[in-house]
């Protein structure tokens, strides 16, 4: 006789946990806890149509012209990595907010929160980047702020930059425009920045040769918008990768997004970080890719402009928007089988094994 | 990338199914092992591509969701202290207590840290000797040899500040109890590749012999998960009940021996709680004698912290196979990722929470319908 055991009697499971009532890591992630910080307590102290449309960017008339205005801070540990570093990041993230509304960028604010003991020679090299980052986007630094705080108060420097652009009066991008049958463009390889960052991480550190994909995407946008106007909504897949972006503009326009496995482009090495750590490549962090979602007769066209620009050159047709499974995004695996792709609770956890 | 497409071709994948369709008479019902397999699974909608007869039910194998509920209250006690930093493997950080979990703990200032490697928390603890430093030492036969390394590096280099909660888990003792149950339906194994990596497979002869079922040690990538399962059900069509190896690139019959020789040294086996299953009699790992001084448990005073796990899900049928993690009423509503009910939603690897992650759309198109 097999051993007998308590089996049948013993199967429980825990009561859940009350939610949270303080702010969790999980809460800037760019996934569902990100969303519901937004829905539950920012939107509703604060929402105003312009705000309510949540994208990368408000864009408001004043005095006729249609300006675009967007802000972000930056808090990145190691500040310094292959391929930028907190400097080249507070430019180029919100260039590309501004970029990702079809505007021409202009000015930036910096602001700088800096922590008791953070050597001068750091902050010389970080605004030495900023320096040729506004240089090569072609943005001025027209105000700023420095405020100090206490040893161990801030990851030796925290960076906000805003800014503000121009959009020609006829464009009208906005995730609430992707329609059935649309295309889906993705601007290059997937999770070079966030595997760097990863890559960098104490108690993590791995050898590779991967390096920040850090860039300001303005010019590669004009060169898209002259290809065609039909392009809808464009992303740049910071925080939560790829997967959030696209989860947002499905949830936004309720349509569906179809993507196809073998279509995305990645890095060997960035696959092989993946696979090592147990992350999915799609919830990765960009600093210099863009989703497009185009018309489908304009999607060639776009393309073709796109993989012309040097920041387009690995650029894809990634996928499909249909009106299968609304405010959903799946994926057409490599054994032709389909999954979702869904919005993560919060970060990706290194998995155990 | 070389050594990962050959395993995920869509053609040969598709080979594989002709073939077990072919060869499937009966239906069959099998259960693999691994939360790792169950994740590839539902990653790559493998389910969805089998012959109708052939059943999957979702094993154990997820060590973030079998930790006991008061191993994870331990080790929020003793993160909370202002002189401890606590280091885990990443997910261990958001699964939940009776009360909290370690994400909160760390919120509200305790130190806790992820590393990859356990030694790497036995250097940290080198270089910090004002701090007392606990790795929380959870998981399989697969994770046991590298933390059981951290421990005898640490005796041998008289870290003193380092030690261990230990709460490793054995997979042979859980399949007995799941095989011993009077409501068991799984006919065959996908046994667990990397566990057999370690430990080899020699351990099953006797599980295959006393129950008559037929266990296959299988890998972790699509077409891995397919020939196990065609290597099964050829056994079962067949009437026979063996050991085989499917995950011949890293399995052997005798596994690492000097991952065994390590465990052997710094571990015995004792009985453990599982999460969702209950106690089971020698089928966790602890601490021997001789390593007592690296005993988290013993030095912090929190070996009587106890914690009831009240009945809530379905966890216990999902896991026996009795029910899919959708039959459950709370699935997707009232137990999500973010606010798991029970142990198969905790980790990305639990059957539950691989279901919401990657399948939960293949419900809402069912109900659609």
């Amino acid at each position: 006789m097999p051993q007998e055991t308590k089996l049948d009697l013993a199967f429980h499971c825990p009561m859940p946990i009350a939610a949270t009532d303080s702010i969790l890591l999980g809460h800037g992630s760019g996934g569902r806890m990100s969303a519901n910080l937004l829905r539950d307590i920012l939107l509703p102290a604060l929402q105003n149509p312009v705000l309510n449309r949540l994208d990368d960017q408000a864009i408001v008339d004043v005095g006729g012209s249609r300006i675009a205005f967007t802000t972000d801070s930056f808090v990145v540990k190691p500040l310094f990595f292959p391929g930028g570093d907190i400097g080249t990041l507070a430019v180029n993230g919100t260039v590309n907010d501004l970029a990702m509304g079809g505007a021409q960028p202009l000015f930036l604010s910096l602001a700088l929160i800096l922590e008791e003991g953070l050597p001068f020679d750091t902050l010389r090299r970080v605004l030495e980047s900023i320096r040729v980052a506004a240089a090569i986007a072609g943005v001025t630094v027209v105000t700023g702020d420095t405020k100090v705080v206490e040893k161990g108060s801030g990851d030796g420097l925290f960076v906000n930059t805003s800014g503000i652009g121009l959009v020609s009066s006829a464009l009208q991008l906005s995730a609430d425009q992707a329609r059935p049958g649309d295309r889906v463009l993705l601007s290059g390889t997937i999770g070079d920045h966030g595997i760097t960052i990863l890559s960098q991480r104490d108690g993590l550190e791995f050898e590779s040769a991967i390096a920040s994909d850090t860039a300001a995407l303005h010019t590669l946008v004009f060169a898209m918008l002259r290809a065609s106007s039909e392009i809808r909504c464009l992303r740049d897949p910071t925080r939560g990768g790829v997967s959030s972006s696209l989860n947002e503009i499905a949830a936004k326009a309720r349509v569906g997004i179809e993507l196809d496995e073998q279509a995305i482009p990645i890095r060997e090495e960035v696959q092989g970080a993946c696979e090592m750590l147990g992350l999915d490549p799609l919830y990765v962090a960009n600093e210099g890719k863009l989703l497009a979602i185009v018309a489908p007769t304009a999607a060639e066209r776009i393309l073709e402009a796109m993989q012309l620009h040097p920041l387009g050159r690995n650029a894809r047709i990634i996928g499909t928007v249909s009106d299968a499974h609304p405010a959903m995004v799946t994926l057409r695996t490599r054994l032709r089988t389909s999954r979702i792709v869904d919005l993560l609770s919060g970060d990706q956890l290194p998995r155990i094994c | 990338m070389k050594y990962l497409d050959e395993y995920r071709d869509g053609k040969i994948a598709r080979g594989i199914v002709a073939e077990l369709t072919r060869r499937a008479a009966r239906p069959w019902v099998l259960m693999e092992i691994c939360g790792g397999q169950t994740h590839t699974l539902m990653r790559y909608g493998i389910d969805e591509m089998l012959p109708a007869g052939i059943e999957l039910v979702h094993g154990p194998g997820c060590p973030v969701c079998v930790t006991s509920l008061e191993t994870i209250d331990k080790a929020i006690a003793i993160a909370s202290r202002p002189d401890v930093t606590l280091i885990s493997f990443g997910d261990m950080l958001r699964v939940p207590g009776s009360h909290s979990d370690l994400f909160q703990v760390k919120a509200q200032g305790g130190d806790v840290r992820i590393v990859y490697s356990p030694t790497e928390a036995v250097k940290f603890a080198g270089a910090n000797p004002g701090r007392k430093v606990v790795f929380f030492a959870v998981g399989f036969e697969t994770t046991a040899p590298a933390n059981a390394m951290a421990v005898w590096q640490a005796k041998r280099q008289g870290v003193t500040n380092f030690s261990l909660l230990a709460s490793h888990v054995l997979v042979p003792p859980a399949m007995r109890a799941l095989l011993s149950s009077g409501r068991n339906r799984v006919q065959g194994f996908i046994g667990p590749g990397h566990v057999c990596t370690v430990m080899g497979y020699h351990e099953y002869d006797e599980l295959a012999l006393e129950f008559h079922v037929p266990i296959v040690v299988g890998g972790f990538e699509p077409l891995d998960l397919l020939e196990a399962i065609l290597m099964l059900v050829t056994q079962l069509e067949e009437g026979r009940a063996e050991v085989e190896n499917q995950y011949v690139r890293s399995v052997t019959y005798q596994g690492n021996l000097h991952a065994r020789k390590i465990l052997a040294e710094v571990f015995e086996v004792c009985d453990r709680k599982w999460r969702g299953i209950g106690a089971i009699p020698k089928s966790g790992l602890s601490l021997r004698q001789e390593y007592a001084e690296f005993d988290a448990d013993r030095l912090f005073g929190t070996a009587a912290i106890t914690a009831e796990e009240p009945a809530e899900c379905i966890s216990a049928e999902v896991l026996q196979g009795l029910k899919k993690p959708t039959d459950c009423s709370a699935f997707g509503t009232r137990c999500t990722p973010e606010n798991p009910l029970g142990a198969p939603m905790v980790s990305s690897e639990g059957a539950c929470a691989a279901y919401y992650r990657y399948r939960r759309f293949a419900a809402a198109a069912k109900a659609s319908d």
